[in-house]
C-alpha cells in the first residue's frame, strides 16, 4: 500500500528540513562569535541534501553532509576586546543574517508542506478504512 | 466478479495512492540539488491497466492466476520528468506551487474514487439484505 509511503517520505523531509532548521539556529546564535585568529572564527554551516531512491516510485530525501561556509571571515578592530591580536583585531563569524532568515523562512515553508502532504494522506487512508460502513 | 463490481475505480484507487507518493517524493525533494521531478501521465497508466484486463489470459482452472489482474508498479516508461518552468541554477526541476496542486487534485479525485466505491459496496449491502 503506498498510501504508507507518503508518510516515509515526507517524514525524510521533514526530518532534512529539521536538520536545516537546526544548522540555521546554530549559525544565527553564533553570528556575534569572535576569534583571535581568522581560522578559529565560526563559519556559517549549510546542509547538503540528497534524494535517496527507493525500490518503487517515490525518492525520500537525507542530509548528505554540512558543508562550512568558505566566505571570508570579517576582521573587527577592536584593541579592548579580550580576544583581540597583537594587532587589535578580532574575527567574526562569517554568517550572514539575511541569508540565514531566507533560510529559515524557506526550510520552515517546506517543513509545513510536509506535514500538510502528511495530513492529507492520513485522512485518504482513514476515509480507505471506514469503505463500506 | 469483482472487477465487474467495482469496474475502473479499483485500479483507479491504487494508482492514485502510487501517485501521492511520487508526489510526495517531489515535495519532500522541493531543496535537493539536481532532483528531477516525476509523475505520471495518468491517463496512459490507467488505460494500460484497463487494457491487460480485457485481454487476460484464458483460466481452465478456478485456482489460476488472471493476468494483469493485480496492480503493478509503474513500469519505468510511464514515469515522466516534468519540464520545469522556471528553470533553477541547483538543477533542481521542483515547482512546489505545481506539486501541491497536483496533490490536491489527485487527493480530490482519490476521494471521488472511494466515493464511488463505498456507494458501490452500501448498494450492494443494500441488495443482499432480506428485509
Amino acid at each position: 500500500m503506498s498510501l504508507f509511503n507518503v508518510f516515509g517520505i515526507a517524514g525524510s523531509g521533514m526530518s532534512a528540513q529539521s536538520v536545516r532548521l537546526n544548522l540555521t539556529a546554530s549559525n544565527l546564535a553564533n553570528a556575534e562569535s569572535v576569534a583571535t585568529r581568522p581560522e578559529d572564527a565560526y563559519r556559517a554551516r549549510h546542509p547538503v541534501f540528497q534524494s535517496v531512491l527507493e525500490e518503487e516510485a517515490g525518492a525520500s530525501v537525507r542530509t548528505a553532509g554540512v558543508v562550512q561556509s568558505g566566505a571570508e571571515s570579517e576582521a573587527r578592530y577592536a584593541p579592548g576586546h579580550p580576544m583581540a591580536d597583537e594587532k587589535g583585531y578580532v574575527y567574526a563569524s562569517n554568517v550572514n543574517a539575511m541569508e540565514e532568515m531566507a533560510n529559515m523562512i524557506s526550510a520552515s515553508r517546506s517543513f509545513q508542506q510536509n506535514v500538510e502532504v502528511m495530513n492529507t494522506s492520513k485522512e485518504l487512508l482513514l476515509r480507505t478504512l471506514r469503505l463500506g460502513e | 466478479m469483482s472487477d465487474k463490481l467495482f469496474g475502473i475505480h479499483a485500479q483507479a484507487l491504487n494508482l492514485r495512492a502510487r501517485r501521492a507518493g511520487l508526489l510526495a517524493a517531489n515535495l519532500a525533494n522541493a531543496d535537493t540539488p539536481n532532483y528531477k521531478a516525476r509523475d505520471v501521465d495518468f491517463r496512459s497508466v490507467l488505460g494500460a491497466e484497463a487494457g491487460a484486463r480485457d485481454v487476460g489470459m484464458q483460466r481452465t482452472h478456478a485456482n489460476h492466476a488472471g493476468a494483469g489482474s493485480g496492480v503493478g508498479g509503474f513500469a519505468d516508461v510511464t514515469l515522466k520528468y516534468r519540464v520545469p518552468s522556471q528553470p533553477s541554477l541547483d538543477g533542481n526541476t521542483v515547482d512546489e506551487q505545481v506539486e501541491k496542486g497536483e496533490f490536491a487534485s489527485n487527493a480530490v479525485r482519490y476521494m471521488a474514487s472511494l466515493q464511488f466505491l463505498e456507494r458501490r459496496v452500501s448498494g450492494l449491502i443494500r441488495a443482499l439484505r432480506e428485509e
